[in-house]
């Protein structure tokens, strides 16, 4: 790398830095896997949501760039008395915007949403979407029923996008008070062919919004890539050209509308990169388009699994992109994904990763 | 009547031993001492342990005050989860020790 980025990777055995000089420094948050990570810019403070394999989980947070990671009394995310559910994992991390400094949420497995008001200090559970009709049928998809994408509407803070696997896409206006499934157009695979568009219950892996439109989303499901143009209201399928409709992420570029990038892989069942050859596909059209990018990417005998989390941008621009994978590298572009290289290899499997703007 | 009732309000002391992991949260000590009635279970152990060091009780018990899945309790050198699977319904009496031990595991 060579901007001004500090890269969190959150993996399966703890939390490691990678500087822009590509020194990696870790584990932090020993013992622990850290499948959620963020910089909240506010408060210029890390978060990381960690899970001891025997202690359970909290939010951790770092307010001198990891060197050291506060640890409450108490694990300080968990569910109150008389929901009778514990907390498996925080999939999520996303600080409001600058009208709301300490509010930071959280979702988490199984699916429900959390809130702080004191920066990430304290949780507590949004009753609004746990007391939802639909939650009792929720499934857990393959990795857990997990509530792993929340989006705030940069123009008003009320409004609020939360994606479940595998409850689907659901929307808010009140600030997460009331939500309702907003999922047409997505198709749910796996249901008998008569009930593929179903009002909720899709396995949606990953919602981006676009950074020039802030109405325009992008979305990567089980099976099925589509774009919606009205906040979430509707979607339809973009997957043209692509050599999959199924994977994990979907990054949207942070400036430039229309730009997004996944990373297709085969199937379900085979989930590596199709032609065992690692590429990051980009549209610049919203979606009308796909090519590949390839250089400086594997191309032959790559398997590569990347999970929904460990793709990301820094934000600056020309864009910054990083992305992880389960066999533990790490790959940055610096020129809007034209060109990556290596910036770690032998880490352990790779959740999430986040970049932070030293700038 | 009178001395059953006395009986039952009679305390005990039990020992507590904390793992390394979770000692920061027990002041650093790895026995605490704690006095509960002498009808009490591991229940109740947890619950008056809880008043002083809750960190200890809330990483080895979840939310929904269950031993975690990965968390091993012995009560006098047997598995609460073994033998007659009392959990935390096991009687403690006095001079009872309850280890809480990391599983053999690690993910």
């Amino acid at each position: 790398m060579t901007r001004d980025v500090l890269l969190m990777v959150g993996t399966t055995k703890g939390l490691f830095l990678i500087n822009g000089a590509n020194d990696i420094s870790g584990p932090f948050i020993e013992g622990t896997s850290v499948p959620s990570v963020a910089f909240d810019q506010r408060h210029k403070r890390m978060l990381a949501g960690a899970t001891s394999f025997f202690f359970g989980t909290s939010i951790r947070h770092s307010d001198d760039l990891g060197k050291t990671w506060s640890e409450s009394e108490t694990p300080n995310i968990k569910f109150p008395e008389g929901t009778d559910t514990k907390i498996t994992q925080a999939w999520q991390i996303m600080p409001a915007g600058a009208e709301e400094p300490d509010v930071v949420y959280v979702g988490v497995e199984p699916a429900a949403l959390f809130r702080s008001h004191d920066a990430g200090e304290s949780f507590e559970l949004m009753q609004g979407l746990w007391d939802h009709p639909h939650r009792a049928t929720w499934q857990p998809g393959g990795g857990g029923l997990g509530l792993h994408t929340i989006l705030i509407d940069p123009r008003d803070a009320t409004k609020m996008l939360v994606a479940i696997s595998t409850g689907g896409v659901y929307l808010s206006d009140d600030g997460g008070q009331t939500w309702r499934a907003s999922n047409k157009g997505i198709r749910a695979q796996f249901n008998p062919e008569d009930q593929r568009y179903p009002e909720y219950g899709q396995c949606v892996h990953k919602v981006a919004r676009d950074g020039g439109n802030p109405d325009r989303l992008f979305l990567q499901n089980h099976f099925g890539l589509y774009r919606s143009d009205d906040g979430g209201g509707s979607w339809a399928d973009i997957a043209n050209g692509v050599p999959s409709d199924f994977g994990f992420p979907v990054v949207a570029h942070p400036k430039n509308t229309g730009t997004a990038f996944i990373i297709p892989l085969i199937a379900d069942v085979k989930r590596w990169t199709a032609d065992a050859a690692c590429r990051v596909y980009r549209t610049t059209d919203a979606g009308a388009s796909w090519e590949p990018m390839t250089c400086g990417l594997p191309q032959k005998d790559a398997y590569v699994t990347v999970l929904r989390d460990a793709f990301t941008t820094d934000g600056l621009d020309p864009a910054g992109l990083y992305f992880g994978t389960r066999g533990g590298e790490v790959y940055a572009s610096n020129d809007d994904g034209q060109n990556w290289h290596t910036v770690a290899e032998h880490l352990p499997p790779v959740l999430c990763v986040r970049g932070a703007p030293l700038g | 009547m009178r001395a059953g009732r006395a009986a039952r309000l009679s305390r005990v002391q039990v020992t507590v031993f904390v793992p390394a992991a979770l000692r920061q949260f027990a002041a650093g000590e790895r026995r605490v001492y704690v006095d509960v009635s002498d009808q009490a279970t591991v229940d109740g152990v947890f619950r008056c342990l809880h008043e002083r060091h809750p960190g200890v009780v809330e990483r080895a018990l979840d939310e929904t005050w269950t031993p975690r899945p990965h968390v091993n309790i012995f009560v006098d050198g047997s598995s609460i989860r073994a033998g007659a699977r009392l959990g935390l319904q096991t009687p403690v009496r006095a001079g009872t020790e309850v280890w809480i031990l990391p599983a053999v595991s690690g993910g």
